[in-house]
């Protein structure tokens, strides 16, 4: 099964509604819940930095009986130095995302945590792509 | 304690979810900064916050939690309470500040 949404830009009061939709989706398929939680995390984190960093994008993600990918991809600024983007606490968001209870540096890091593989291709001025998997608790 | 003993014990008004207070929590975490709510909560049920966004909701909505108390007296906006009601999660609004709020629950026998 494939899911595909547009993240859209600049919009705050939007931004995570893809992972409710995917997390309502899940919870109908009957994976168990522990699943789900790690999906809906990275995905809503990876969201709101597609709205923060980014300007907005396409989510796509395929449900498979033992596994979840999850691919975001941005037309954003790219990112400079993905070690340091992943580094807890390295932030370059701006004070608006922090009102938000965002921008802590702690959304790449949670990604991390929460699946299973995780790559990041990105470049310089043409975008970000992140892809992640999650396995399915057995 | 349940969701009403919440209530009575923070001085709150009840914004939405009115017919869940019976519901029983056992453990709560008091946050503003949202990525820490989704990095380090584990089965906690009820957040509070001295932040009002509609972030605040669909964060406690992944994390699959039953209240939010709104400290400091904070108004969320009626779209705000219209996504919790969505979600069925409670949203209570409190005087007190976030400290005080904790401190109080913890008192009375709620968990981190
Ligand atoms: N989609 C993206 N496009 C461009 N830069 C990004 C993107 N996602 C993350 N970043 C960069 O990586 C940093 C760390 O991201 P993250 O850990 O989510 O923290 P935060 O979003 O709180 O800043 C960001 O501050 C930003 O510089
Ligand atoms: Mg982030």
């Amino acid at each position: 099964m494939k899911l595909q949404y547009t993240i859209p830009a600049d919009d705050f009061t939007r931004a995570g509604e893809a992972s409710a939709a995917v997390k309502a989706t899940l919870k109908r398929l009957g994976f168990p819940s522990e699943t789900i939680r790690r999906v809906a995390i990275a995905m809503y984190e990876g969201e709101i930095n597609m709205v923060i960093h980014a300007s907005g994008g396409e989510a796509t993600v395929d449900i498979f009986p033992e596994k979840i990918l999850m691919e975001l991809a941005d037309n954003g600024p790219g990112i400079p130095d993905i070690d340091k983007a992943m580094t807890e606490g390295f932030s370059t968001a701006p004070e608006t995302a922090r009102h938000l209870g965002f921008g802590a540096g702690m959304g790449l890091p949670n990604i991390k945590k929460y699946t299973d593989e995780l790559t990041i291709h990105t470049e310089l001025g043409k975008g970000t792509r992140l892809c992640m998997v999650v396995n399915v608790a057995q | 304690m349940t969701i009403a003993d919440i209530k009575r014990i923070l001085n709150a008004e009840v914004l939405c979810g009115e017919q869940h207070l019976e519901k029983e929590v056992h453990n709560a975490c008091g946050s503003d900064m949202m990525s820490d709510v989704l990095a380090f909560v584990k089965d906690q049920s009820v957040l509070l916050t001295g932040l009002v966004n509609l972030q605040v909701v669909r964060t406690a909505e992944m994390m699959d939690m039953l209240c939010i108390v709104f400290v400091r007296g904070k108004k969320p906006t009626a779209e705000i309470i219209a996504l919790a009601e969505e979600f069925g999660i409670v949203l209570l609004q409190s005087p007190l500040r976030l400290f005080s709020a904790c401190g109080l629950l913890y008192q009375n026998g709620l968990n981190g």
